[in-house]
């Protein structure tokens, strides 16, 4: 699979990170290298095999309906680069 | 099925709703952070729901529970495993940077609702599914002019994500159906309906196509937060898919967002377009499997439903379908009707709920909860009724003074004097006099004239303030008149 | 002093017991020998008074009457688990300033157990890397060197801090992060032991996240005994990890009698690969001969699939990842880039926040996961994930360990392979497949190559089966006396 400057540019804008663009030719050939080399898999004949849901076999454990958290706002925002007035503050978003 | 008539011909709606039902829960979905309305920004959130760092989920088994009751209560099937997955996008009030959600294996399958019509008609309608996912948290845009706030107290609150088939053909149809569910929901007790806080909203699927061809291209009109809006998004979409139509064009597959001020909706496909959402099973959570013998326990706990409790009321107490639609509509009112009806006449019974006591608590604004006339008063009043110590019409004042004082019917009874007057010869007196008093009126009933006879009745009436008992007044007056 | 730092925990623990040091000697010996060290850049944050108040608690504790299983001992905290108050940084820039209010599940345990935080230790952002090189705190030095040959050598990674700190005696053990063999792979480069225990058996709660259904705790130490010593006390069932599983925590330390006879040990066939240097063959050989010495049956084995597992994991882990790290967003902790926008914001906050690995793999997860590649891509992985757990469950019915290198080199140089990715991922050959299955597995420091640099050997074992680790990795240690120490120690 090779991939090029503007699939880059697609998954890169939906995973949020900012690349340059005098990255993104070297990203795009790293990028083609390794899902070159991940294609191998499809070699192999995976008819009938269930994926692996999970390594551990145990069934999902459930919690009782209790309050057992919370009421630490000022935790909350302790690391916040920016809050204000109890909120996170964000640059506006405009619906 | 209604049609809209367009330039050059019928057109149909074809309707699916995708309803967000927030779950009665103390603590949310996969945090031990409380659930309650209205709190200071952030107090109800742990570091789960603000996603700090190496923070897990751990499933509410409440919420769980709460799924399978509505499963169970729109008939629907119940799957035994069930998958988280996880929704990925980025929004400042989505801490995680994905949503979790159920997508691929959902926890309830296919169901279906009844809709009760205006016209006492039912009509099914088909749930698709219903999966668990986690709310979002709060955006504020309006505190500040270069910053948005954002506060997470209803991030990771237990949402229901009920999907209907595209079974409906009218606005009055999707109100049907969201009445009845939110009925539904307020019986099993797994969301409160409340539309306008936000613990239940709608997204509107619509189609238009020509009566009887395949379905046309839909739009998704999201987040209508009351039933009056979704008709009205409803109605304006329709309008507007129409016209695309007519003049040549085609339907435009995306996402509208409704604006109740103005009654229109927009587009938002330029976000759109940039959504891929990754879905991929949450590696923090094993798959859902839930025990047949656990599903049973909660289907024995289930309450009647408004369905079955509409049949008995017909069958059981022979009202007709609108006045049974009516009384199961609330399960509180079903109750109060059932212990007012309980050993009298179930059609007075569903009279008086339906008439005065809706009447009065209409015109008051106050809740069922903060009657005070309660059924077991009400019970009483019409037990007067029954037995001739009022008549219907006193009764209606006895009622009135009920509500104001919230004293029991006989007390008032007693008090203001209003018992009937029974007595023939004391009736049979005051007949005589009137009769004596008033030739002329005689002389026009004996010529013919049946309708002085009310007059005289309401003679009767006057001279003993309505209280005397009005089928002896009449059996008495013909007795003297003819 | 340099003697205190040079104990193991068991001897350390002894000399603790009998009241012969003090866990604030201790501690202050262990504070200069993390200063001294500093060269090697094996600590993102030094935490001495933090360690002083923590020592002088112990010895209050111990003189109750009330020691823990590592009362008074000092460690190394790998900076992926979060501690309360103390910075937590991940290696990365994104996560600048970050003062976690909450304890991780495992470090919370140490601390229960009476253990004392030295600092926290460096490692590859996000714990993405075989050679520590991608920390944004810069690459550590691995404190061995090759003889005659004075260039730095990688500590391998991802847990590379903590190896090259325990190697250096700065430490007397250190947590580290397996995800696809970073305990084992910088162990084996050290020359010290690395556990990864079975997936479940130490709780996630609190750790950074990178892939979460392979990311698994474990303790790097000098010694097989520190390692059983020090897994007790980090294990534990944790009702905040869904993943957790409820079953008692045995005394591992117990399970290493020195007696392996009558186990059949697997040899894998297909872990013979091509680009095996003679020397690492030759020291396999060696471990098969020893294991057969002490009484154990050698059988070859085969796990057809294992020539898959590196390409499954590297769709696995980064598509995992790429969902994980989402929360770095600049809205809640962190650094934050300014943006007119929202979007903006983050895609600021996240290219500049990000190093270029990570960027690597969170770009690879996106693809991966993105419409129209899912099947192709993360589906098939999970496939053939299945495939490889069963290969070792099928050969678990036969034996009851499996003897393999750790890595298919020594330590390599400092700045070598970064120009090649998948020459990079190529360093996990060995681990990556019980990582997949969930199994545990242990580098014992087993012999040094040409250079002079350690090489070590791995056993893995059945799902919660550490016990039979242990005791077969006890035999192992034992017969390859492995005593020689780090350049660095030397100097």
């Amino acid at each position: 699979m090779s991939v090029d400057k503007d699939t880059v540019a697609k998954i890169a804008r939906l995973a949020r990170i900012r690349v340059e663009d005098s990255q993104s030719e070297a990203l795009a050939g790293e990028l083609s290298n390794i899902l070159g080399w991940i294609e191998q898999l499809s070699e192999l004949d995976t008819e009938g095999v269930e994926p692996m849901t999970s390594v551990v076999s145990m069934k999902l454990p459930l919690r009782d309906d209790a309050v057992t958290d919370g009421g630490y706002p000022e935790e909350v925002t302790a690391n916040a680069p920016e809050a204000a007035h109890g909120f996170y503050a964000v640059p506006k978003v405009v619906e | 099925m209604a049609l809209i008539e367009g330039k050059t011909g019928a057109w149909e709606m074809v309707i699916g709703l995708e309803v967000h039902a927030q779950v009665i829960s103390k603590a949310k979905l996969f945090s031990g952070a409380s659930t309650a309305f209205g709190a200071e920004p952030n107090s109800q959130v742990s570091l789960v729901d603000a996603a700090m760092p190496g923070m897990l989920p751990v499933l509410n088994r409440h919420s769980v529970e709460q799924a399978v009751r509505t499963g169970l209560g729109l008939n629907a099937k119940i799957n035994l495993t069930s998958v988280f997955e996880r929704k990925n996008y980025f929004y400042a009030d989505l801490p995680q940077g994905y949503q979790i959600s159920q997508y691929l294996h959902p926890i309830v399958g296919e169901g279906t609702i009844i809709l009760d019509l205006e016209d006492g008609e039912t009509r099914e309608v088909g749930i698709e599914r219903l999966h668990l996912e986690q709310d979002a948290g709060k955006s504020i845009h309006d505190q500040h002019p270069s910053q948005s706030y954002i506060d997470l107290n209803r991030s990771g609150v237990t949402l229901m994500e009920i999907v209907s088939k595209p079974d409906m053909r009218s606005a009055e149809e999707a109100g049907a159906y969201l009445r009845k569910l939110r009925t539904i929901l307020r019986y099993l007790g797994t969301c409160d309906g409340n539309m306008d806080e936000g613990s239940m909203r709608a997204d509107v699927n619509l189609s238009m196509r020509r009566p009887g061809e395949p379905f046309g291209t839909r739009t998704e009109t999201k987040n209508v937060n009351s039933i009056r809006f979704v008709q009205q998004a409803i109605e304006a979409e329709a309008r507007r898919q129409v016209e695309v139509l007519e003049e040549g064009g085609e339907i435009v597959q995306e996402t509208r967002l409704f604006d109740g001020m103005t009654g229109k909706s927009r587009s938002m496909r330029s976000k759109e377009e940039a959504h891929d959402y990754r879905y991929f099973p949450d590696p923090d959570l094993l798959p859902l499997e839930l025990d047949p013998a656990w599903i049973e326990e909660i289907k024995a706990s289930l309450p009647e439903l408004p369905d079955a409790k509409k049949s008995r009321f017909m069958s059981g107490f022979g009202l007709p379908a609108y006045d049974a639609g009516v009384l199961v509509a609330d399960r509180e009112i079903a109750a109060f009707f059932e212990t007012v009806a309980e050993g009298r006449d179930p059609k007075l019974a569903a009279n008086w709920v339906t008439g005065e006591f809706f009447g009065a608590l209409n015109k008051s604004g106050i809740e069922l909860a903060d009657t005070p006339v309660d059924a077991k008063k009400l019970g009483g009043l019409l037990d007067l009724i029954a037995d001739g110590t009022i008549s219907g019409r006193i009764a209606k004042e006895v009622f009135e003074a009920m509500w104001e004082s919230g004293e029991d019917a006989s007390a008032i009874v007693e008090a203001k004097g209003l018992k009937q007057i029974s007595d023939s010869s004391e009736i049979e007196g005051l007949v005589d006099d009137i009769i004596a008093n008033n030739p002329k009126q005689v002389e026009q009933f004996k010529g013919g004239n049946e309708k002085v006879l009310g007059w005289f009745v309401g003679q009767v009436m006057k001279a003993t303030q309505g209280k005397a008992n009005p089928g002896l007044v009449n059996q008495v007056l013909r007795q003297k008149l003819g | 002093m340099a003697a205190l730092a040079d104990l193991t925990i068991a001897g350390a623990r002894g000399l603790l017991g009998k009241g012969e040091v003090s866990a604030k000697e201790l501690t202050e010996a262990h504070i200069t020998a993390v200063e001294a060290a500093r060269p090697l850049n094996a600590f993102i944050t030094e935490t001495p008074e933090k360690a002083l108040e923590m020592a002088e608690a112990s010895d209050k504790r111990r003189a109750a009457g009330e020691a823990g299983l590592l009362e008074g001992l000092p460690i190394g905290m790998k900076d992926l688990f979060c501690t309360e108050g103390v910075l937590t940084t991940a290696g990365s820039h994104i996560l600048d300033g970050f003062h976690p209010t909450y304890e991780s599940t495992v470090s919370r345990n140490l601390w229960d157990a009476g253990a004392v935080l030295l600092g926290k230790t460096n490692l590859d952002e996000f714990a993405m890397g075989s050679s520590n090189m991608t920390s944004h705190y810069g690459g550590v030095e691995n404190p061995w060197r090759k003889s005659g040959d004075n260039r730095p050598l990688v500590p391998g990674g991802s847990s590379g801090g903590s190896a090259s700190a325990v190697a250096a005696r700065c430490a007397l053990g250190a947590t580290g992060t397996d995800t696809g063999g970073s305990i084992r792979q910088p162990a084996a480069f050290c020359g010290i032991v690395g556990m990864k225990p079975t997936y479940g058996r130490c709780s996630r709660w609190g750790i950074v996240a990178f892939a979460s259904s392979l990311d698994q705790a474990g303790p790097m130490t000098r010694t097989v005994r520190d390692s059983a010593i020090m897994l007790r006390a980090m294990a534990s069932y944790d009702p905040k990890d869904s993943t957790s599983v409820d079953r008692p925590v045995p005394d591992y330390e117990a399970a290493i009698t020195g007696d392996i006879r009558g186990m059949k040990i697997g040899i894998p066939k297909e872990y013979r690969i091509d680009a095996m240097p003679e020397e690492i063959d030759a020291l396999w050989q060696q471990g098969i001969q020893w294991l057969e010495a002490a009484g154990a049956e050698t059988v070859e084995i085969s796990l057809p699939h294992t020539h898959y597992a590196l390409p499954t994991y590297y769709i696995v882990a980064p598509a995992e990842a790429s969902s994980n790290l989402a929360r770095y967003d600049g809205v809640r902790y962190g650094l934050r880039e300014p943006g007119e926008s929202l979007d903006e914001m983050y895609e600021a906050t996240r290219g500049k926040g990000f190093g270029a690995e990570v960027k690597r793999r969170v770009l690879i997860g996106t693809y991966v996961l993105s419409a129209g590649y899912y099947d192709a891509y993360y589906n098939k992985a999970r496939k053939v994930r299945s495939l490889i757990a069963r290969d070792f469950a099928k050969a678990y019915e036969t034996v009851d360990a499996i003897l393999a290198p750790t890595a298919p080199s020594p330590a390599f140089g400092m700045g070598d392979k970064m120009d090649d990715p998948i020459a990079m991922y190529l360093n996990d050959v060995f681990t990556v497949p019980a990582s997949l299955a969930g199994l545990p597995g242990i580098s014992v420091p087993a012999g040094l190559s040409q250079d002079g640099l350690p090489l070590g050997l791995q056993i893995l074992g059945r799902a919660f089966d550490e016990e039979t680790v242990y005791r077969v990795a006890g035999v192992l240690e034992e017969a390859a006396a492995f005593e020689a120490k780090p350049t660095f120690l030397a100097a």
